[in-house]
């Protein structure tokens, strides 16, 4: 929202300096994210008077003499077309800062210091300056277009600054407006604030004008659609004279960023901006029947915009048309065909009241916005709205373009609010919220600076809410004004005195992901982030096939673009891509984790809640193993205190032969493998990656408690087997074996494996280190010598392997 | 009978002469040992005529001690010479690179997640985790935030169905814990959120924490305790918290809360741009609309709530100035954050 200070000044005496009103607006909650000087590049540039000014023979320039006033008379060349003896312009002397233009004078490249030099030979002390080097247009002031010299009025004093005299020394503030209060998206708005803030009263606009009895058309509003246009104001001006509109107005319109179009519709902007009303004028001779219909538009209905822009409307969309035909696309924009044109006679001006809701549907289904659709989306209240139809029939008398009429219209429908709200609110109460004291008497000066009536019952203040204070709800809002204003420094904090003790921290399955995030530490893991959407183009790099559950994924309706568009429902694709990313960075070896959720659809389309999993994966690559990757899973199963089994299986993306699924008492809990070929070659990984996911959910489930296990009574007994076995028999089927063959023993440990010459083809040697442990007494060498005999018998007869 | 002073200088040369321990072990036993020279002295006492063998034995006896002790002393000094030639010869260079398993490191999210949790946990904050995924109703409407309300443009929402959609606010949950826990309530509540918005200082997926306190007699005043304890906690002694007025459809008053710069100490500087002061959260007392949707009497209980983005703690307490980073994945990033 941009306000300029000059502006604000029109409605509250300001006696501070912009930077302090700067601070005060923040104080009461306007941030003000940018405050720009007019005239921040421009110094040292006067009113000067041509005086004496002859042609150079052979150019284009002339050499001037150049009265300003108490600075002196300087020679300048000048090349401008209309410079001549006896005018006035804008001077720029040695020292001075203006814009710099390009060849064609117009575009500004940048900012120049003025020096003196010379022009074909000539000294030339200064420069003559055109609007464009000094930051005027010609809606700043008359002339300020022209690609020549600015032309100034001849009873300006020579060598005075012309900074104040063009209206350069002034400020616009840029204010962050909350979405609580649009009625702050006005010049008037912010004034209102600017006024309580420093304790200044407010000057209204003059909202008078006075009207022409007239019988010569009767002008109809019918509201069709009263839950979307709550309330129509219409009214009819004649003998309109279509003109370019004052300078001031001009200037005013310039200053927030807005074009001149002619008088007409510049009143509309004009108040759009001071008051924050979108207005709208329609050319009266083009709507039949004088007559104002609103309603929806039906499916199919075609409206084109004064831009020129076709839009193919739905029941959904607001129209505003006349008695055959849609004139305007309610709050959005107006159409070309009612447009008010250079030969335009009769006015009929609106200034309405839309839902908000349905402005901004429509404004963003069609793709089509505007200042008006803008403030419309945040809301206006309808004091505003009646403001805005007599404001505007003032500005007509003022700028005499035309005869205001007793012709109008004003409709209220049951979705309209024209009361006053009154409420009364408990001063302790409100103290009580706050936490501090503030006395009545504060809390009524303030709410009248904000212009609520306020009348005080002891501890109650029975308050008129003012009509543009739609936001106005409860007594916490009216603390809210209050404690802004009086400023929150005087908040001072305190410790929940009055609180019960309540009893904090992590619960029992927090606390377990924590320590799982320290074993994984421990284990040399880093912790990452990923994205919890992706691509479909991720799911097709793992190669799922159709019917793979990871393909039932869940479609954001809306999202950013394609790459971010479904949602998770396996960690995997992220973390292969977590591990290209960093090779690709020239980060050969790695091992990272992510511990986060995937979303399970019930059904498609999603019409529940859906299933959100904790899912660990873990990557690793560079020069390691299948067995690094299995060791840190060991570690996680370990502090967990549980085994985890492994058995061969099979992924898409991972190598058959070295990929295993995860068991832990028969529940699968995930899977571990090297990511396959036909997959990191498709993406040039450069190294190998290993992959392991696993569902931390089932996981968290199948943790034990730890308990002290009694130290061994008797001494344990170690015995070393080296077997030959079969290359398809797993180490897994042998420690099974031996630890089913004899209930003492309590460890298995492969300490050794070996293939090769020394070996028959197609087996494998395989040591290991069994451990026995005695239970109520000693265990005797020729016992020992049994256990052995009964795990070889057994691995023989179950597995064929033999001792070598 | 050899003559003893012979001997007493062959001894003086034997040893003079020995190099190592186990050449000290040898001429020892040479000496002294059973069939050393000593005893074989010793033999020979018996073919000396009696009345000079008691002279004789003392003499033996005095050049066998005298050895004893010669051995002795030599053997001290010997070790000590080959304790210190062992001790240089595995001399190693310390300067070498230590050797140690590698260490895994905690994402910057969690350290600060962590970190919040353990102040907050102290306050008697529990932790609540609500669902990613939400309905519109827990997203908006019972935080007061009807259809039509402006404050929705202030998020731009990621819809999975005309009704479910990724949570744009932690304070989603609020509403899961008022309508099944009545007061007193102290929650944090921690997790990811989601809102369209994608550009250098935006992120469509970052962390929020919540915190939510509802009971009798809770003041602004109190959140502002809160919050100055928080901010010391987490940016340093000596740091103050600044409140000013801001908008939040679920809390009433709402403030934006500041935290005077730890970096300059409030003089200004490039962090804090100038203003001595760095925005971190926003806040407010509870709306009565809210609690009174979730059940709670609005009378007689009043409360506070705040929610604050992770990542830009994160980022001001680490230093990290590109958000994009934190979802990259980039060891060189990652094996920073040790914990």
């Amino acid at each position: 929202m941009l306000a300029p200070l000059s502006w604000l000044k029109d409605y509250v005496d300001i006696d501070v300096t912009a930077e302090e009103l700067q601070q005060k607006l923040f104080s009461c909650g306007f941030e003000v994210e940018e405050l720009t000087y007019i005239g921040k590049d421009i110094s040292g540039v006067v009113v000067g008077e041509v005086i004496s000014c002859e042609k150079l023979e052979g150019t284009h320039l002339s050499v001037c003499k150049v009265d300003c006033g108490e600075k002196g008379t300087f020679q300048i060349c000048c090349g401008a077309d209309n410079v001549k003896t006896g005018i006035k312009a804008p001077c720029a002397l040695e020292g001075a800062t203006v814009y710099a233009t390009a060849k064609d004078h117009v575009t500004v490249e940048g900012v120049m210091k003025i020096k003196k030099g010379k022009l074909r030979g000539i000294d030339s002390e200064g420069m003559l300056c055109a609007g464009v080097e000094i930051g005027v247009n010609g809606d700043m002031f008359d002339g300020g277009d022209y690609n020549g010299l600015l032309l100034l009025p001849s009873d300006w004093k020579n060598g005075e600054d012309v900074k104040g005299l063009l209206g350069l020394d002034d400020y616009i503030f840029d204010i962050a407006v909350t979405a609580n209060r649009p009625d702050c998206q006005s010049i008037l708005g912010i004034a209102r604030e600017v006024a309580a803030v420093l304790s200044k009263p407010l000057k209204q606009p003059d909202y008078s004008y006075t009207a022409v009895k007239d019988n010569s058309r009767n002008v109809t509003v019918t509201i069709l659609a009263p839950e979307l246009c709550h309330r129509y104001i219409a009214h009819y001006v004649k003998d309109i004279k279509i003109a370019p509109s004052p300078l001031w107005l001009r200037r005013r319109l310039a200053l927030c960023g807005l074009r001149s179009i002619n008088n007409v519709v510049d009143i509309t902007n004009f108040i759009l901006l001071e008051l924050g009303q979108p207005m709208h004028a329609f050319d009266l001779d083009t709507i039949e029947g004088s007559q104002i219909v609103v309603r929806r538009a039906e499916n199919g209905e075609e409206i084109v915009t004064l831009d020129d822009k076709t839009f193919k409307l739905t029941n959904d969309n607001l129209l505003i048309c006349d008695g055959s035909k849609p004139a305007a696309l309610a709050g959005i924009m107006g159409g070309l065909n009612t447009e008010i044109k250079d030969g335009t006679k009769e006015v009929l001006f609106e200034s309405a009241k839309f839902a908000r809701d349905n402005i901004r549907k429509s404004s963003r289904a069609l793709g089509q916005k505007s200042d008006s659709s803008a403030l419309f989306e945040k809301g206006i209240n309808e004091y505003t709205t009646e403001c805005a139809m007599k404001r505007a029939l003032h500005l007509i008398e003022q700028l005499q373009c035309g005869t205001v009429t007793d012709i109008g219209c004003d409709v209220i429908t049951p979705y309209s609010n024209t009361g006053t709200k009154k409420m009364t609110v408990s001063a302790s109460k409100i103290n009580a919220l706050l936490g501090i004291e503030v006395p009545e008497e504060t809390m009524a000066d303030i709410l009248r600076r904000l212009s609520f009536g306020v009348n005080i019952h002891g501890d109650e203040l029975e308050l008129e809410v003012p009509r543009w204070r739609e936001d106005i709800d409860l007594y916490p809002d009216i603390a809210e004004e209050i404690i802004r204003m009086y400023g929150y420094e005087h908040i001072h904090g305190t410790f929940l005195p009055t609180a019960t003790i309540t009893n904090g921290g992590f619960n029992e399955s927090q606390r377990a992901v924590n320590r799982l995030k320290d074993v994984l530490a421990a284990e040399g893991v880093m912790e990452t982030s990923s994205y919890s959407f992706y691509s479909q183009k991720d799911i097709d790099m793992l190669l799922y096939p159709e019917d793979a559950p990871e393909r039932k994924y869940i479609k954001i309706l809306n999202p950013i673009s394609e790459e971010l568009s479904i949602m998770r429902t396996t960690l995997a694709p992220s973390m292969v891509n977590v591990m290209v990313r960093n090779m690709k960075k020239g980060n050969y070896e790695g091992c990272v984790y992510e511990l986060a959720k995937v979303y399970l659809p019930k059904d498609l389309p999603l019409n529940d809640f859906p299933e959100e999993k904790m899912m660990l994966c873990i990557g690793m690559w560079g020069t390691c193993t299948f067995f690094n990757l299995k060791g840190i899973c060991e570690a996680i199963a370990e502090s967990l205190n549980i085994n985890f089994e492994y058995e061969h299986t099979e992924k898409s993306f991972l190598h058959p032969g070295i990929t295993a699924k995860i068991l832990c008492n028969n529940i699968e809990l995930g899977y571990l493998g090297l990511v396959n070929p036909p997959v990191s070659e498709a993406i040039a990984a450069e190294r190998p990656m290993y992959v392991a996911e696993i569902n931390y959910e089932l996981l968290s489930e199948c943790a034990k408690p730890f308990r002290y296990a009694p130290l061994p009574r008797f001494p344990e007994v170690q015995r070393d087997l080296a077997l030959i076995a079969d290359k398809s028999i797993t180490s897994g089927q042998i420690e099974n074996e031996i630890c089913a063959a004899c209930k003492y023993v309590t460890d298995v440990k492969l300490f050794d494996i070996y293939e090769g010459n020394q070996i028959e083809k197609g087996k494998k040697s395989m040591a290991y280190s069994v451990t026995f442990t005695p239970k109520d007494e000693a265990l005797t060498n020729e016992r020992i010598d049994s256990f052995v005999k009964k795990i070889l018998s057994n691995l023989q007869y179950k597995l064929n392997v033999k001792l070598r | 009978m050899q003559d003893l002073d012979e001997l007493r200088k062959k001894i003086d040369k034997a040893v003079a002469e020995i190099k190592s321990s186990k050449n000290l072990h040898e001429m020892r036993m040479k000496f002294l040992g059973k069939s050393g020279e000593i005893s074989a002295l010793m033999k020979q006492m018996k073919d000396l005529p009696p009345e000079e063998r008691p002279k004789t034995g003392k003499l033996i006896n005095a050049i066998r001690e005298w050895a004893e002790k010669r051995f002795d002393s030599y053997e001290k000094e010997l070790k000590a010479i080959e304790l210190n030639q062992k001790y240089e010869q595995e001399k190693i260079d310390v300067t070498l690179p230590g050797i140690r398993n590698k260490k895994g490191s905690y994402h910057p999210d969690t350290l600060v997640i962590n970190e919040l949790v353990n102040i907050f946990a102290g306050m008697g904050f529990e932790i609540f985790e609500g669902p990613e995924i939400e309905n519109d109703y827990y997203n908006f409407t019972a935080l007061n935030t009807p259809k039509d309300h402006p404050a929705r443009d202030m998020q731009d929402t990621f819809y999975l169905s005309g009704d479910l959609l990724l949570r744009t606010q932690t304070s989603a949950g609020q509403i899961r814990v008022m309508e099944n826990k009545k007061p007193p309530i102290k929650i944090l509540s921690p997790g990811k959120v989601y809102r369209s918005d994608d550009d250098a200082t935006h992120s469509p997926m970052f962390s929020q924490m919540e915190g939510l306190v509802v009971d009798k007699g809770i003041t602004l005043c109190d959140l502002k305790g809160m919050l100055d304890e928080f901010a010391r906690k987490i940016f340093g002694e000596g740091v103050k918290t600044r409140l000013r007025p801001s908008y939040f459809p679920f809390t009433e008053p709402s403030v934006e809360v500041d935290v005077s710069c730890f970096e300059c100490g409030g003089k200004g500087c490039r962090l804090c741009k100038g203003t001595g002061w760095i925005e971190v959260l926003g806040a407010g007392m509870v709306n009565r609309r809210v609690l009174e949707g979730c059940g709670i009497d609005a009378d007689e209980y009043t409360g506070f709530a705040f929610g604050m983005g992770i990542e830009r703690i994160a980022m001001l307490k680490y230093g990290i100035n590109n958000m994009k980073l934190l979802f990259d994945g980039d060891v060189k990033f990652l094996k920073q954050f040790k914990g």
